[in-house]
């Protein structure tokens, strides 16, 4: 049957004007028979709302707060009067555990606080560890914690790319940038068999060496990998809408940001030209051949683009690497932190007892202190140990970068709207595994 | 389009041989201390108390009353330039009689240097210590945290209140030697207390007074706000 055409005429009972001159409409109520009912207008007053501050709670159940941060905030229509940040609810007292485990042992804690950045964090705290014992890691360790560590870094900056896109809008790149994740994480695995907390250092090298053929990988992951950042590069870096999100968002002088003691590409935005990579650097970061982008305005677009840079920088430093990767152990040959090996330890009573003491007393560095900072994705990370000779740490304190670096939040949100706080937020780059602890 | 930022150089290897190196074979005591610590000693003599190097790090005891004095000048004065407050935190030794020391790490950052400054409190007094807050505003949050974990009180902070654990916490500092790992409460008053917490409450008198929120909080915590209560419990 063909369906007939047919006008519904809708009778809108409209009873006057508002304030504004606008027709005031009331919804069709109509009677059992159908017959259109009038109904009374609701009186429509506007209320002054001038000078009438309100009060909104963002988190921490929010996914736009990058975990479970807290922001109180203080409206002025839709923009931000102040901003009250609360941290702490991930808060799992890391330090306090570390003080109760030895060097080793405190590794899978590193995994666990900035989860992004795990292998860097592994990295970060045997570098640590090794100058309390005063020892030197063999060249091939070297080389493999500098993969490593701009691994981490590649796959740090690619969730936050992905979720800030989410933040801000665009939901493609973020499939782009953690499809490039799996790849990473895919060698993490092959390297040492987890995918998130590997886990991949122990004091005087490293838990396994690379396994064969996994240089081919890699090399396959880097020589791809540039394509996906070229793409997401020419999605957003000239979009519209992501410049208008952006640009002139969050803005910290140089000044500020190091009176803050933002680091990373926060402090780099800001156009302050402080990496510890080339400043106080380690691992030999001196002979690699890479840039540190600066940015000029320290808004949340240059953050953008300092970190796109900064991919490409590790890159670079990894197909250095992989030309530079010397042959050799991986572990130093100090009786005082590694482990004979098992043959030996079960024919030699030497041995024996060597592997014995240094699995249930665990290798103990002389008194002293030792704070050695390193380059992480968020910014410094500094490791602070103090040794009185026993093989647990009398303190161990992580510098948390995206600490600091949320500590000017409240700087940067301030007279701005609602939704770019947002945007400012992401350009943190938080994760509160690292600001909780 | 020009790039829209420079991509700098600093410290690279190929600008000279003034771009620093990774430091090798670091002795555990003794080697070249950092300038800076010959200065303090001519500029404020007693008060600094002691100086070593530790693992290639140059440590200056200071005398905690004059803390602030000396950071102020390390920040201010030309030849220092120690404009980078890297981390405030405090350390407690297992030997109980040893003094708590409050240690600041600073960084010059344009003549790359590092300088750890600590000072010693004893702990049959009050634990305080002047806020260096007013020189550096990324003591804000590392101030609060130590006060938190350690109970040392930053005399001068804005607004010295804990940070990692709630407000109404009672157990105690969390990272001082005698704090038990698992908590000074048992499990279960631990999960009481977190059962009978007002989730409604979390917000602080500050907060409070942004605006009408307060009008909308619940008439008995009101009453309780009024008699002093900094925060529902």
């Amino acid at each position: 049957m063909a369906t007939q055409k047919r006008t519904v005429d809708v009778a809108l009972s409209t009873t006057g004007v508002d304030a504004q001159g606008r027709p005031q409409r009331v919804p069709l109520v109509t009677a059992d028979d159908g017959s259109p009912v009038a109904v009374e207008a609701p009186p429509m007053v506007e209320p002054d709302l001038a000078g009438e501050h309100m009060l909104i709670n963002i988190g921490p159940q929010h996914p736009a707060t990058h975990g479970v941060l807290r922001l109180v905030l203080e409206l002025d229509g839709e923009t931000v009067v102040r901003c009250i940040p609360h941290v702490g609810y991930l808060h799992c007292g890391f330090e306090k555990l570390g003080e109760y485990r030895q060097y080793n042992q405190i590794l899978p804690l590193t995994d666990r606080e900035d989860y992004l950045n795990s292998m860097g964090n592994n990295v970060g705290h045997v570098m640590t560890a090794e100058r309390l014992f005063g020892i030197e890691i063999t060249e091939r360790c070297k080389v493999l914690r500098v993969i490593a560590c701009e691994l981490s870094r590649i796959a740090s900056h690619l969730v936050w790319l992905g979720t800030t896109c989410i933040d801000i809008g665009a939901f493609t790149p973020f499939l782009w940038a953690f499809q490039q994740r799996e790849y990473i994480y895919d060698l993490i695995e092959l390297w040492v068999g987890a995918r998130l907390t590997p886990t991949i250092t122990r004091v005087g090298g490293l838990a396994a060496d690379i396994p064969d053929g996994w240089m081919d990988n890699l090399r396959n992951f880097i020589a791809k990998f540039p394509n996906t950042v070229e793409e997401i590069d020419r999605m957003l870096t000239k979009n519209g809408i992501w410049v208008g999100r952006t640009v002139g968002l969050g803005i910290l002088t140089p000044e500020e940001a190091v009176n803050y003691g933002l680091s990373g590409p926060m402090l780099r935005a800001s156009g302050v030209a402080y990496d510890v990579r080339k400043d106080f650097p380690y691992y030999d970061y001196e002979t690699y051949d890479f840039d540190v982008p600066v940015g000029t305005n320290g808004d949340v677009y240059d953050r953008y683009l300092v970190r796109m840079e900064e991919l490409r920088q590790s890159v670079r430093i990894v197909e250095q690497a992989i030309k530079r990767l010397p042959d050799g152990p991986i572990n130093v040959d100090d009786p005082r932190v590694i482990l004979p090996n098992k043959s030996k330890a079960t024919s030699e009573m030497e041995s024996m007892i060597h592997h014995f003491k240094l699995v249930m007393e665990g290798p103990r560095p002389p008194l002293g202190e030792a704070y050695v900072a390193m380059e992480s994705p968020k910014g410094e990370k500094g490791y602070y140990m103090v040794s009185d000779g026993t093989s647990k740490p009398v303190r161990w304190r992580i510098r948390p970068p995206s600490f600091v670096n949320l500590s000017a939040i409240p700087k940067m949100v301030e007279g701005h709207l609602l939704s770019d706080v947002i945007a400012i937020n992401a350009s943190i780059d938080i994760v509160m595994g690292e600001i909780d602890r | 389009m020009t790039a829209p930022f420079d991509i700098a150089h600093a410290g690279s290897a190929n600008k000279g041989s003034d771009a620093p190196a990774t430091p090798r074979n670091v002795p555990n005591r003794g080697g070249a201390p950092n300038p800076s610590a010959a200065d303090l000693k001519a500029k404020f003599g007693t008060a600094i108390r002691r100086v070593d190097v530790v693992w290639g790090e140059t440590n200056v005891y200071v005398a905690p009353e004059a803390a602030l004095d000396i950071i102020r000048w390390l920040h201010d004065d030309a030849s220092q330039q120690y404009d980078y407050l890297v981390d405030v935190t405090a350390v407690e030794y297992r030997d109980l009689e040893q003094p708590i020391e409050v240690v600041w790490h600073l960084r010059s950052l344009p003549y790359r240097r590092f300088l750890r400054v600590k000072a010693q409190l004893t702990k049959n007094r009050p634990l305080e210590i002047p806020s260096v807050w007013s020189i550096y505003k990324s003591a804000d949050w590392l101030e609060r945290e130590c006060f938190d974990m350690f109970g040392i009180t930053f005399v001068g902070h804005p607004d010295l209140r804990r940070i990692l654990m709630w407000e109404q916490y009672r157990e105690g500092f969390p990272l001082r030697k005698d704090f038990p790992l698992r908590g000074r409460f048992s499990r279960a008053e631990q999960l009481r207390q977190a059962l009978a917490a007002n989730p409604e409450a979390r917000y602080s008198m500050e907060e409070l007074t942004i605006a009408d929120a307060f009008e909308d909080l619940p008439t008995d915590m009101r009453q309780r706000l009024r008699g002093g209560e900094r925060t529902g419990e």
